[in-house]
């Protein structure tokens, strides 16, 4: 996996962003990954999809993903591009899904960095550092690093992948 | 060490577990539905793509299915849904198919304790957010998603990292309006969404050991709504009662120790608890029903894993006999069989004979999927479990969570109404 990953912030400044507004209900029937991301965020930003591009970051207030247990959220949201989704704290389903899927990485920081990141900034995230770099705002900020059977299992690029005792 | 703790050291084989240890951990039983289920298959299928193909399942008799979320299948990608489920149960020998139509099926958080599909000491999974509920039965109970349900169908086993435990200890005398779900409601609204995260919710203390079974799941259902892990009651003689009715599989029950380490201990004392209310758009933005006395309303829904369960619709019958119903109202049975049951009690005619439309078991519009659902600026009283922007229908709709005796008596005067404020 690469360890240093580049990509533009898409900001969402609120908490308990749900998995309802994430994909809503009525597409919870679709398993189509590319027809799934053309609701990601539906309920919050219906332009969403348009506006990202491949390896774009999320980052968003505190208990992110809450709600249910589908899946489809974070395909939704991987399928549109993003990769990283910056957050105080997940929903733990959310965050499981996210890494046993080896879909999305969910990344720890402080509400004050949240604060300090600002909509389309730059940023350079160093996954052996534990380290964000805001390029647009020359800024550096740090990250909850993973525990470390999550380490692994994103390491090993998602839960099917990694071999227990490894 | 807490129920919780035990259990899971049980489940990994090993002496003790502490709050914060990673375990992996084997599962007694794993549940899918239809919504959960052609994900968990889809997975199956990218794996594939990939080389790992599925031979055989570890072991069929511990996974069981349920049709529920999109039957009376909603449309053809709903009725297509069904059918590769059904094929997957099929080519893998899961003989435990729930299917609509067919006996009994129901919602599957409602069908795990009617047919005693998990028991006492168990580890059980879901790919559900609300397998929490299940946990009322003194078992270890979770959801997952799909990749996570598929891992343990090949492996039989899954991480956890050991949540700590914050226990609620329910005390003083129940008054007779007052149901678990006001309790829940009073908890989420002083803990928030997110009070419980990663962690596990126990419930104890002289009310919940009064309350039935059912009462009780009303309890774990909602912990998901507070972000836990898990809710977990340890089990009792009311635990082994209800399972007796309903299955001669044996089972070792697990207690917590005496000397437990709980993160929090909360005591509430529910003398003077009201009936309570979730305002939209959150489980915790609570109200007490009087306060809210003059929202009128335009839907009362009586249904779902939360609130259909035959005492729900015991309770709810006892307001409306008699009576006749203002705004349009819903009452969906949680099961195929506890709708028999209802029947044969006499609730269903209650339920007519007021008014209101009685329809077959399904999550519906519960998740704002189909069956029912909010148009644009309607106002709904529920007994489920979610009231986010558009969990019901349309995002402008908005939904207020409430008891069944509560949703009866608003049913009743069409506005939000305190079931003490119906003469009977
Ligand atoms: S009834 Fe509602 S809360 Fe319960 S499983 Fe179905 S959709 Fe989920």
């Amino acid at each position: 996996m690469n360890k240093i990953i580049r990509g533009k912030v898409h900001k969402y400044d609120r908490n308990n962003i749900d998995t309802d507004v994430i994909i809503p209900g009525p597409y919870l029937k679709i398993h189509d990954h590319k027809e799934l991301a053309k609701h990601a965020m539906e309920g919050i930003d219906p332009k969403f999809p348009e506006k990202v591009s491949q390896g774009d970051f999320l980052v968003a207030g505190s208990n992110f993903g809450c709600g249910s247990s589908r899946e489809h959220a974070p395909i939704a949201l991987s399928q549109t591009g993003i990769r990283a989704i910056l957050a105080p704290t997940f929903a733990r389903i959310f965050y499981r899904n996210a890494v046993d899927g080896g879909y999305l990485l969910p990344i720890e920081i402080d509400e004050s960095t949240v604060k300090k990141i600002s909509d389309k900034d730059e940023l350079e995230i160093d996954l052996a550092q534990n380290k964000i770099t805001n390029l647009t705002r020359g800024e550096q900020y740090s990250m909850k690093p993973f525990p470390e059977l999550i380490a692994k299992i994103v390491e090993a690029g998602g839960l099917m992948k990694y071999k227990p005792g490894s | 060490m807490t129920i919780t703790e035990k259990i899971l050291a049980g489940a990994s084989g090993r002496q003790t577990v502490s709050a914060g240890d990673v375990v992996f951990a084997k599962v007694d039983k794993v549940m899918m539905h239809d919504v959960s289920g052609p994900g968990v298959i889809k997975v199956f299928s990218e794996w594939e793509k990939k080389g790992l193909k599925l031979e055989r399942i570890w072991n069929p008799d511990k996974v069981w299915v349920t049709e529920d979320h999109f039957v009376p299948a909603a449309d053809r990608v709903s009725a297509e849904n069904v059918i590769t489920l059904s094929n997957f149960t099929k080519k893998y020998g899961i003989k435990r198919h729930f299917k609509y139509g067919l006996g009994q099926y129901g919602i599957c958080h409602t069908l795990s304790h009617e047919e005693a599909m998990v028991l006492p000491g168990e580890v059980y999974v879901g790919g559900d957010s609300h397998t929490n509920t299940t946990g009322a039965m003194g078992a270890f109970a979770a959801g997952l998603g799909h990749t996570d349900v598929a891992y343990v169908l090949m492996n039989g086993q899954i991480w956890f990292k050991v949540p700590e435990t914050m226990l609620f200890k329910i005390e003083g005398n129940k008054p007779d309006h007052i149901m678990a779900k006001d309790i829940i409601l009073k908890i989420i609204g002083d803990i928030g969404t997110d009070g419980a995260n990663y962690k596990a919710m126990q419930f104890a203390g002289s009310v919940v050991k009064k309350l039935s079974m059912e009462e009780r799941l009303t309890l774990t259902n909602m912990t998901t709504e507070a972000g836990a892990k898990n809710g977990i009651i340890e089990p009792d003689e009311t635990t082994y009662a209800y399972l007796r009715e309903r299955t001669d599989a044996q089972y070792s029950p697990v207690h917590g120790d005496e000397g437990a380490q709980y993160s929090e201990v909360f005591t509430y004392e529910i003398d003077k608890l009201e009936p309570t209310v979730a305002k939209p758009f959150s489980p915790g933005n609570i109200s007490v029903a009087r306060e809210l006395q003059s929202t009128e309303l335009d839907k009362a829904y009586i249904g779902s894993c939360t609130g259909a369960k035959l005492e729900d619709l015991r309770a709810a019958a006892k307001i409306l006999k008699g009576k006749k119903v203002k705004i349009r109202t819903e009452v969906l049975p949680a099961a195929q069989s506890i709708y028999m049951k209802a029947m044969k009690e006499g609730l269903i005619s209650i339920f007519m004979e007021a008014g209101a439309v009685v329809g077959p078991p399904t999550c519906g519009a519960c998740c704002g999927a189909h069956m029912g659902i909010l148009g644009k600026g309607e106002v709904c009283i529920s007994t489920t479990n979610r009231n986010f922007p558009g969990r019901m229908g349309h995002v402008e709709s908005q939904t207020y969570l409430a008891s069944p005796v509560v949703v009866a008596a608003s049913a009743v005067t069409g506005k939000i109404t305190d079931p003490r404020d119906v003469r009977n």
